[in-house]
């Protein structure tokens, strides 16, 4: 038994990148897209960084599908800083917003950056910062000011910076390989945090972004674990006979409900994680399960079939008040609210297809935000302007991000196999 | 007893049709799941239909013990034959065992209520479709079901162990309503 728990931990521990980094293929941006030109940055003479920092912020924009980043050549001119820019040269290609910057060592093995932002149209200075981190830290730099940009001309925080869970099958030697990984939300600078040769599923961020929880059937029987990013170290919480899945941390970190059968029957419990006292939540002969807290802690949503076929339920956090919120279709299931609390996003079948919708609870509206047709496992950006959620592509399991709003913007494959349960990262700084 | 033979010969059929159906995409379980189907297909019909002929000896000069023997025999043959199905199938979205899935069940039943040192995991799968959580919770309703169904038919609860893998342990690969309906399934495995 000793034995097994030390390999336990060695395989949480052990990262191999090269296995869990996935590609991108942006697909399309919002007809509105913002026209924006980020202007190659500036170099200090001999100095080569290891990654094009204008280049990712330049994808970054087109990745947030509300930016139009301009090519570099179609640039007229490549001014690196604030008194080099001619505006005119920028109306003339159509430009709202405008990039220039330069990169140089900055002493201490950290390299540094200073950027400028223009509005174009105003002819006006905008912001301007010089950044530094260490030097094979620099797309966190080109993350950092990816974010600042979004946020100076949208007035809505940026989600560049933070990070997205994911779990990758492989078949190797005819064996399926599981992998639970973290990566940047381009899929680039991932790493692997539990190889297992059975099912990893539901990875869920705690609050402060330090933490996943997730199910393995890595004993032969399905359980739910909390790992702490940094260390590796990580915890079995649930092992109950039937069914431990489906955990989802309250806002304050200090619990998560949960799906267990071991009373018979599938239903939702709260968890309090220090004392790991249950308390039931649902009571009910159908299947109750998906939870997800609301913004504010005072009730959660779930998927149950007590009306037939899987719908999505909200009940407030006391286990009262129960009410159903969808009714659009047979098939309504694994919803997650916005983080604004106003809307749910979920996993609609219309027709023999399976889509996400996203549901005003308010008003009851109900809009189809995908085209793609099995899809799953919807998860919000902290932002609440992304979707990140599994769909299939040739036969594969890929990831897709799209607008909360509707609009495909990107595509992440894995190289090799199928990559599916994306969960995105709360704001991380 | 033919009554009862051909049922199980329509149901062998049945199956095998469906085993037949998955050739292109099957695991090897299914091609094994296949053979078995044709293997007794051929016994079993030889034992009903020809067994007289083929042992040589008349029915004349059989004893009543003799003709009791027999009979026990064959039931017991075509109980072992049916307990080689293991796999049970089940509609989108449902935990309702099919009609054509009972009488191999009670031969597990009686299997296991005649032998207490013998038990059985029954593993609930789902398709793909819909979503991972419920799929896992849709896959343990179908493996309790056949629990249940099982009990009582006379195995004990302490013969049963369920797991549900939800649609992450595919017996077929592909995203048609063939490889669906091979996929929402609950085997049973004697441990």
């Amino acid at each position: 038994m000793m034995r097994v728990i030390v390999t336990m931990v060695l395989a949480a521990v052990i990262a191999l990148p090269a296995q869990a980094e996935l590609m991108i293929r942006i697909t399309e941006g919002a007809d509105n897209a913002i026209p924006v030109a980020v202007v190659p940055f500036g170099k200090a003479d001999g100095f080569q960084p290891s990654e094009n920092i204008s280049q990712i912020i330049h994808e970054d924009l087109a990745m947030s599908g509300e930016f139009k980043p301009l090519p570099s050549e179609r640039m007229l001119s490549l001014p690196t800083n604030g008194d080099d820019v001619f505006y005119r040269d920028w109306r003339l290609l159509g430009q709202k917003y405008l990039l220039v910057g330069q990169v140089q060592p900055a002493g201490g093995n950290k390299v540094s950056a200073r950027y400028e932002l223009f509005d174009v149209n105003r002819e006006k200075r905008i912001m301007g910062e010089t950044a530094s981190v260490a030097a094979d830290n620099l797309r966190t730099l080109a993350h950092h000011i990816s974010d600042k940009v979004y946020e100076a001309i949208t007035g809505t925080r940026g989600v560049f910076s933070t990070r997205i869970a994911y779990v990758t099958l492989d078949m190797e030697n005819g064996k399926r390989i599981y992998r639970l990984n973290v990566s940047d939300v381009d899929g680039k600078r991932a790493s692997v945090r539990l190889k297992s040769k059975e099912p990893i599923l539901s990875p869920a961020w705690s609050p402060d972004g330090r933490r996943l929880a997730y199910v393995s059937f890595e004993t032969g029987r399905p359980a739910i674990y909390i790992q702490e990013l940094a260390t590796g170290k990580r915890t079995r919480i649930a092992q109950f006979p039937g069914l431990n899945s489906a955990p989802a941390w309250s806002p304050d970190g200090d619990s998560l409900l949960m799906t267990l059968s071991r009373d018979g029957n599938a239903e939702i419990y709260k968890m309090d994680v220090a004392s790991r006292k249950l308390t039931r939540m649902t009571d009910h002969w159908a299947i109750d399960t998906e939870p997800d807290w609301a913004p504010d802690g005072n009730s959660f949503v779930f998927t149950s079939d007590r009306s037939g076929g899987p719908q999505v339920y909200r009940m407030d956090a006391d286990g009262g008040d129960l009410s159903r919120l969808t009714f659009g279709s047979r098939y309504n299931a694994r919803p997650r609210f916005s983080p604004d609390g106003e809307n749910i996003f979920y996993v609609h079948q219309r027709d023999s297809y399976f889509h996400i919708a996203r549901m005003n609870i308010e008003s009851g509206e109900e809009t189809i935000l995908t085209r793609t047709k099995l899809d799953e496992s919807p998860s919000v950006a902290p932002n609440g302007r992304l979707l990140i959620y599994a769909t299939q592509e040739g036969g594969k399991s890929v990831l897709a991000v799209i607008s909360a709003d509707g609009g495909s913007n990107y595509i992440l494959p894995s190289r090799f196999g199928d990559v599916r349960e994306p969960a995105w990262s709360p704001f991380l700084n | 007893m033919i009554r009862t033979y051909s049922k199980l010969f329509a149901l062998l059929v049945a199956m095998g049709v469906m085993a037949g159906c998955s050739s292109t995409g099957g695991t090897q379980e299914e091609g094994a799941y296949g053979s078995d189907v044709s293997a007794v297909d051929q016994e079993g019909g030889s034992e009903v239909y020809g067994g007289e002929g083929s042992s040589g000896v008349s029915s004349q000069t059989m004893t009543d013990e003799e003709r009791a023997a027999q009979a026990e025999q064959a039931a017991q043959q075509e109980q072992a034959a049916m307990r080689k199905i293991t796999t049970f199938y089940f509609d989108f979205d449902t935990s309702e065992i099919k009609s054509e899935s009972r009488d191999v069940l009670i031969a597990h039943a009686k299997y296991l209520a005649a032998n207490p040192n013998r038990s059985v995991r029954l593993e609930g799968h789902a398709d793909e479709r819909g979503t991972k959580e419920y799929n896992l919770a849709l896959g343990e309703r179908r493996a309790k079901a056949v629990e249940r169904f099982l009990v009582v038919n006379g195995a004990s609860r302490d013969q049963i162990e369920t797991i549900s893998y939800g649609e992450e342990k595919p017996a077929v690969m592909g995203h048609d309503e063939s490889a669906y309906a091979q996929n929402r399934r609950v085997e049973l495995i004697y441990q």
